[in-house]
């Protein structure tokens, strides 16, 4: 099984020492955490993180049931990159007088996506939002002209196929819940399953 | 439910709302939740439960060890014993940080136990104040839950959820870090709540009736069937569920270390222990049966030994209530999800009744050659010298079976599981996955704790004996009747035996000398003797039983013999060997 970027959703109950419970999980199997992101949900009161890894399907899998069996934890998703829409923010000080002398600003921006966000005298600050190739750009074409500053957020994904949290919280908060609370990845997989 | 608790614990429930400190909403919380034994050890930043520990002194019984990893242990053997939850109290920094050993140990051995924590004062938290550490993530890996306290409001709710985890689904332990000013602080308390939902919480799995029937299916086609057993069974109370079931479909059944006494060890269809030095044929044909079935046990490594050489063959059927456990190391070919309680009486519905006498005989067939060439010599040697082995023969003689069993870890440890005979379940209390040397006696303590009317003995090696030895203060204080058993090979034998079999017998610091342990028992006012002459055995043990309290009595047994049979490291469950020539 080869390994390939792997982003896993978790949505969990908004608690203090949560997040280094869940990076210890990492840690502990020596996997290298590559964008972490934690944010509130649609749901109040249930936080969720985005978390990319690069890992075989088998180990993320394990990884999630081990995440999803922490008390705190309602539920862990991992997903491809071609199942989510991901973007990730990127912000570049420059000098402005370089950008002004050297650079038609307009047309820079236009290229990459990107706006101003601050213009001051002695530096702006641009933002731009992509996949990493996209932001990783824009700092091949600025370096040239000074860039002073530059960082870029992690990652946050919206899962495809997902219908929000809000009908599937009402199944966790129910003491007898239905399926879709305790998942099997077997499911409607027997004929796989049973083919040794 | 009101009608089933005590007197104390339904005070404790009534709801007249007062004004209590959160030192005396914990004690509350602990009756109201039928807790009546509390292991710990008092320091500054616990200092105000202890002050309210004065007044409920008639309710709550609390055991002074003389060590926190003490007060852990024994909490550990009181809930292994009870079924119940067992309760540490323990103080800020070195106090919270002794408790981590049977933290972790619990965790992996999944036992129930909730430890009260002192910290200092919310104010001073992050300032390196005295004796502050950061107890809740130093034991986040493992524990359960945890937990940090700083107003006295939240402490009712949050001890209803620490008893809720630690004893429901898959147990495990939970630490609650108080804070003192979370202690003294003064709330209105209008009674307690016990806790049985928590929305981000399952401690059940779904049970999947498919699976059930997909599950029989194999064992009704199945030839060759084989079941595995761990304590799943004993914390899932199936005990009777299990037998129904191996019992109505004729199916061989091996234990794991942490699964024995679950079916008495003599029970026909009990093939014996599997793993690293468990039986012969259990280990063996593993690896010949068709249908693996794995009750309530994890596959842990000393049991599958290489993993690619593990139940190829066999098509696997996992019955687990945690569900990161199925597929973890081997492969499930049918997850059976759920509480062994309710899944294995829907499974035993489902099988057919049956004998498998051919693949019985591979057995027996097993055990008689494992008999002659390891059983015989250990149980009844002839040379002069004796043997772990013939010691837990004798005890099996005297005690019929009946005794609690409390061992620390090494040789002694698999002689003991190899060999005692055990009647009733919760009879093996020993340290299973972490290997805790120093458990057994702490955890003996706790035991007859646990359970007054039950014979315990603790039998321990003269090196993990001399780890917790300070808890015979905590026998000679409380008097709990633990008969300690020393197996004293002057060696620390197990690792002993590895450095013999793989690093060309090159002993490096495994030669322990001990002190008189007769006479250290003695300083602590516990009777004992010494022996080592197969003459003095059995009179010596029956001596040790017949004593009225507590007792130590040390064997010296051989110094250089080796515990068979073994399936050496990084090898298959077949490659198992029954002596040293085969390594």
């Amino acid at each position: 099984m080869s390994k390939q970027e792997y982003t896993i959703t978790v949505y969990t109950e908004n608690q203090i020492g949560l997040l280094a419970r869940i990076a210890i999980m990492f840690s502990r199997r020596k996997i290298n955490i590559e964008s972490l992101n934690t944010s509130s949900s649609e749901v109040e009161s249930v936080h969720r993180f985005t978390i990319v890894i690069h890992e075989t399907e088998e180990v993320v899998r394990k990884l999630c049931r081990q995440i999803e069996k922490q008390v705190e934890v309602l539920k862990a998703y991992y997903n491809t990159d071609d199942e989510i829409v991901w973007q990730e923010v990127a912000l570049y000080k420059v000098p402005t007088d370089e950008i002004a002398e050297k650079v038609k600003v307009e047309r820079l921006l236009r290229e990459n996506g990107a706006r101003a966000v601050l213009i001051r005298k002695d530096y702006t600050i641009f933002e731009t939002s992509g996949h990493r190739d996209e932001t990783d750009k824009l700092i091949t074409v600025l370096e040239p002209y000074g860039l002073i500053e530059f960082v870029r957020s992690a990652r946050v994904a919206i899962i495809k196929n997902s219908e929000g949290f809000h009908k599937k919280l009402r199944d966790f908060e129910l003491r007898e819940p239905g399926e879709e609370v305790v998942e099997n990845e077997y499911l409607g997989d027997q004929e796989h399953v049973f083919s040794m | 439910m009101l009608s089933t608790l005590n007197q104390p614990q339904k005070a404790a429930l009534q709801t007249k709302t007062e004004e209590l400190s959160g030192s005396e909403i914990v004690l509350r919380a602990l009756i109201a939740e039928g807790v009546e034994t509390i292991f710990g050890y008092p320091g500054g930043a616990i200092m105000p439960i202890y002050d309210a520990l004065y007044d409920y002194n008639d309710q709550l019984k609390h055991i002074l060890v003389r060590h926190e990893q003490g007060a852990i242990h024994a909490a550990q053997g009181f809930a292994r014993i009870s079924g119940k939850c067992g309760v540490v109290f323990a103080t800020s920094g070195p106090g919270a940080t002794n408790l981590v050993t049977g933290l972790a140990d619990a965790q992996i051995d999944s036992t129930p136990v909730v430890c009260i924590t002192g910290q200092v004062f919310a104010h001073l938290l992050g300032t390196d104040a005295f004796q502050e550490t950061d107890v809740i993530n130093i034991t986040t890996p493992i524990t359960k839950w945890n937990y940090q306290v700083t107003d006295a409001s939240e402490i009712a709710e949050v001890l209803a959820k620490a008893f809720y985890i630690a004893k429901s689904g898959r147990p495990g332990p939970v630490v609650i870090d108080i804070t003192k000013n979370a202690q003294i602080q003064k709330v209105p308390f209008s009674g307690y709540q016990p806790c049985n939902h928590i929305r981000s919480y399952r401690p059940k799995p779904i049970v999947r009736k498919e699976y059930i029937q997909e599950a029989a299916k194999l064992i009704n086609e199945a030839e060759r069937p084989f079941v595995i057993f761990g304590q799943g069974v004993i914390l899932g109370q199936a005990e009777n569920e299990f037998l129904k079931f191996i019992e109505k479909g004729g199916l061989p059944a091996a234990w794991t270390i942490m699964g024995m006494s679950a079916i008495p060890t003599d029970h026909p269809l009990g093939v014996g222990m599997l793993g690293m030095h468990g039986n012969y044929g259990p280990n063996l044909l593993t690896n010949e049966c068709d249908v693996l079935i794995a009750v309530g046990m994890r596959f842990d490594d000393r049991v599958t030994g290489r993993l690619d050489k593990y139940a190829k063959q066999a098509k696997v059927i996992h019955l687990d209530i945690d569900p990161a456990e199925i597929d973890k190391n081997v492969k499930a070919t049918v997850p059976v999800w759920g509480d062994c309680k309710e899944t294995l009486p829907l499974l035993t519905e489902l099988i057919e009744q049956k004998t498998y006498s051919t693949w019985l005989q591979k057995f027996e067939d097993c055990k008689l050659k494992e008999q002659q060439k390891v059983v015989v010599p250990e149980l009844n040697p002839t040379s002069d010298i004796m043997t772990m082995g013939e010691v837990i023969r004798v005890l099996n003689e005297l005690t019929e079976g009946n005794a609690a069993i409390v061992t620390d870890v090494g040789q002694h440890q698999m002689v003991a599981c190899r060999y005692a005979n055990m009647n009733q379940s919760k009879s093996n209390i020993t340290s299973g996955g972490l290997g805790t040397m120093g458990f057994a006696l702490p955890a003996a303590i706790g035991a007859k704790f646990g359970a007054p009317d039950r014979t315990v003995v603790a039998v321990i090696g003269d090196g993990g004996f001399q780890m917790t030895l300070q808890e015979l203060g905590t026998i000679m204080q409380f008097k709990p009747a633990v008969k300690i058993l020393i197996l004293n090979n002057c060696f620390l034998g197990m690792v002993r035996q590895w450095q013999q079999l793989f690093h060309e017998r090159r002993y490096s610091f495994v030669d322990i000398t001990s002190p008189d342990f007769v006479q250290v028992a003695k300083g602590y006012y516990i009777e004992g003797a010494r022996i080592s002459k197969r003459e003095e055995l059995k009179d010596a043990v029956k001596k040790m039983l017949d004593h009225d309290g507590s007792y130590l009595l040390e064997v010296m047994v051989g110094k250089e013999n080796n515990v068979f049979p073994m399936v050496p490291q990084g090898r298959g469950v077949a490659e198992i060997v029954l002596g040293a020539d085969e390594v």
